[in-house]
């Protein structure tokens, strides 16, 4: 396995499982890009080989008690927080998970990411802190970077149960060039049951769209991108009015471009079936980022080096502008 | 990766890559005789070079692997084998999710299982070696697996880590079954043993756990054996899980079911002999 397109076959067409020679590799390479319980659960059922059957099913219960681990997380804050009456929003994984969308089915969950209004950062942060959470980094620069430049507070963790969270008030770095309009992504947010809220459908693509495309250098990509493809067959019930929403949050969010790209690499990768118009001709540059989210071997090892520090380099170029780029790096070289 | 070597112990099957010959070698003649895996590889470990020019100049072995610890420090490639081993425990440690992975050392007679668990530098692995050279099968030094459907262990006897003063214990074994002598690891003086030929024959075969012994060596403790009471035994068990939290409810019945149905004792010795003259007056009673 010199790439990850065995892994994407697997995913896109389950039966296509007897045609696996190295489950070792695939298993190492799925790990890699965390995406090991989303093909277990993926692959459940099929007459598989024997061993092969086993250790998905360990990736299974894995998958279903990180699951667990998640929501409870998000009870704890939501605890925490229920006394201000600000609004809640979770983000990526344990929204998924929550909302019990087939993006979660599987999927592991790291930190808990949530949005609230920006104006309410100062007493969720306090909320947080009285509540048994405290910072991650104590180095001034950083902490004064998020503040004055992030998109979310500095990571916070809890002393007891050691889980992170990320506190965001809107999906992009400030310094970045789209200017997502956070202000909506709270008001057009859907409760759950238990108070706790998740973003409209279609401002959950944006969002998975940006964090893929406009923010990061593509590490851990390929299982974003899993999540796009899951994303957008759970919302394709939703029809013609679905699509235009999709258009209309995707241009008031300044992110067409990224969901554009979204959309072509989950159906050029998963098969996912787009709005073609959104989407948009096929660009050269769009088989840079497919080998780019590929680019690792059934080790597990990374490869593409130079491809990999091109992606980094771009992720820093998206996120600041040049001078400021300048300044930040020349601050992290000295210390 | 240009050097490989699959090794099943129990269970668990292991696939190493390795960028460098020698840690492959030694692993092949120190696991000689272990079985093939059969199909697939649970855990994948990668010997590699820190940076890719660390492979030639002042090469330094890098462990990765399906599972890593960020920031876990580079061995120096005449370590090799130490670097494979660490890497097989790191992968069992964060990623095993079918067994409860107890940190403790398991010995066998008559269908019976002893589990020894402890801080390290309490005689584990010396002792359920010792007593593996004595009749006793030895089931493991490092992790006893504990099956949370049946309630028996499974053995995993992967070779012994044999430290500091404990290898002039070991002078009298067949010297094939011994791995080189690596001086100046992060651990000390390292050796590994190779378990008997029975041991690994019989690696497939679960055994029933009997006895919890927590043992504790100081050249000046007096011998002794006293009980344990079962609210202690289980949180020291929880501590010497890695993966009790991670296996949720299954981890907190198997491991209820295990101190409510297993009599514990603590052992103080002061020499190997009287440790293993200690746990043998357990079998008798």
């Amino acid at each position: 396995m010199r790439d990850l397109r065995a892994l994407v076959r697997l995913l896109r067409d389950p039966a296509a499982a007897p045609k696996v020679r190295d489950w070792t590799s695939l298993l190492s390479a799925a790990r890699a890009e965390s995406l090991a319980g989303s093909l277990a659960f993926r692959l459940k059922g099929l007459d598989l080989p024997e061993g092969v059957a086993e250790r998905l099913e360990d990736a299974r219960r894995s998958a279903e008690q990180g699951r667990r681990e998640a929501l409870w997380e998000a009870e704890m804050a939501r605890r925490a927080l229920a006394p201000l009456g600000v609004p809640i929003v979770l983000l990526k994984g344990t929204a998924y998970a929550a909302a019990g969308l087939s993006a979660a089915v599987g999927r592991s969950i790291g930190d808990l990411d949530i949005l609230v209004p920006r104006d309410a950062l100062p007493r969720v942060e306090q909320a947080l802190l009285a509540a048994g959470w405290e910072w991650v980094k104590e180095d001034a620069y950083d902490d004064l970077y998020y503040r004055r430049w992030m998109h979310e507070l500095p990571p916070l963790i809890h002393r007891e149960r050691d889980r992170m969270i990320d506190v965001h008030h809107t999906i992009l770095p400030l310094t970045a060039r789209p200017t997502p309009d956070a202000e909506a992504l709270v008001s057009a947010s859907v409760p759950l049951e238990n108070g706790l809220r998740i973003l409209h459908p279609a401002d959950m693509i944006v969002h998975c769209a940006a964090h893929l495309f406009a923010d990061g250098d593509l590490a851990g990509g390929l299982r974003n991108l899993w999540d796009m493809d899951r994303l957008l067959s759970d919302f394709s019930v939703g029809g013609y009015e679905f699509t235009v929403e999709l258009r209309e949050r995707s241009w008031e969010h300044d992110l067409i471009p990224a969901v554009a790209r979204a959309l072509r690499l989950a159906r050029a990768l998963f098969g996912t079936e787009v709005d073609t118009v959104l989407a948009g001709r096929p660009r050269l540059s769009d088989r840079l980022f497919i080998r780019r989210l590929l680019a690792r071997d059934g080790w597990g090892r990374e490869r593409r080096p130079a491809l990999r520090l091109a992606f980094y380099v771009r992720s820093h170029w998206l996120r600041m502008p040049p001078a400021m780029l300048a300044r930040h790096l020349w601050t992290k070289a000295r210390r | 990766m240009n050097h490989r070597f699959e090794l099943r112990v129990g269970p668990v099957a292991f696939r190493i890559g390795s960028a460098w010959r020698g840690p492959v070698e030694a692993l092949r003649r120190l696991y000689a005789g272990y079985p093939e895996p059969k199909g697939i590889c649970d855990f994948t470990v990668r010997l590699e070079p820190e940076r890719p020019w660390r492979r030639a100049l002042r090469p330094s072995i890098a462990i990765r692997g399906d599972f890593m610890l960020p920031g876990a420090a580079p061995l120096s490639l005449a370590h090799g084998l130490l670097a494979a081993e660490m890497g097989m425990n790191l992968q069992m440690a964060l990623g095993q999710r079918r067994f409860l992975l107890l940190h403790a050392a398991a010995v066998e007679r008559d269908g019976k299982a002893v589990l020894l668990t402890g801080h390290s530098g309490a005689g584990k692995s010396t002792l359920s070696a010792l007593l593996g050279e004595r009749g006793w099968r030895f089931l493991g030094d490092e992790f006893a697996l504990l099956d949370p459907e049946s309630g028996l262990l499974h053995p995993f006897p992967r070779a012994v880590s044999l430290k500091n003063e404990s290898l002039a214990v070991f002078g009298e074994v067949d010297g094939a079954r011994l791995g080189p002598v690596m001086a100046g690891t992060p651990k000390g003086t390292i050796r590994h043993l190779r378990p008997s030929p029975d041991a690994i024959a019989r690696m497939d075969v679960p055994a029933r756990p009997a006895l919890i012994l927590f043992p504790r060596f100081g050249r000046d403790l007096a011998p002794d054996s006293r009980p344990v009471g079962a609210a202690e035994v289980f949180v020291r068990l929880t501590q010497a899980s890695t993966n009790y939290v991670a296996l949720g409810r299954r981890g907190f019945d198997a491991l209820s079911r295990l101190v409510s149905s297993v009599p514990a004792r603590a052992l103080d010795y002061s020499a190997s002999e009287e440790g293993v003259r200690l746990v043998e007056d357990h079998r008798s009673k």
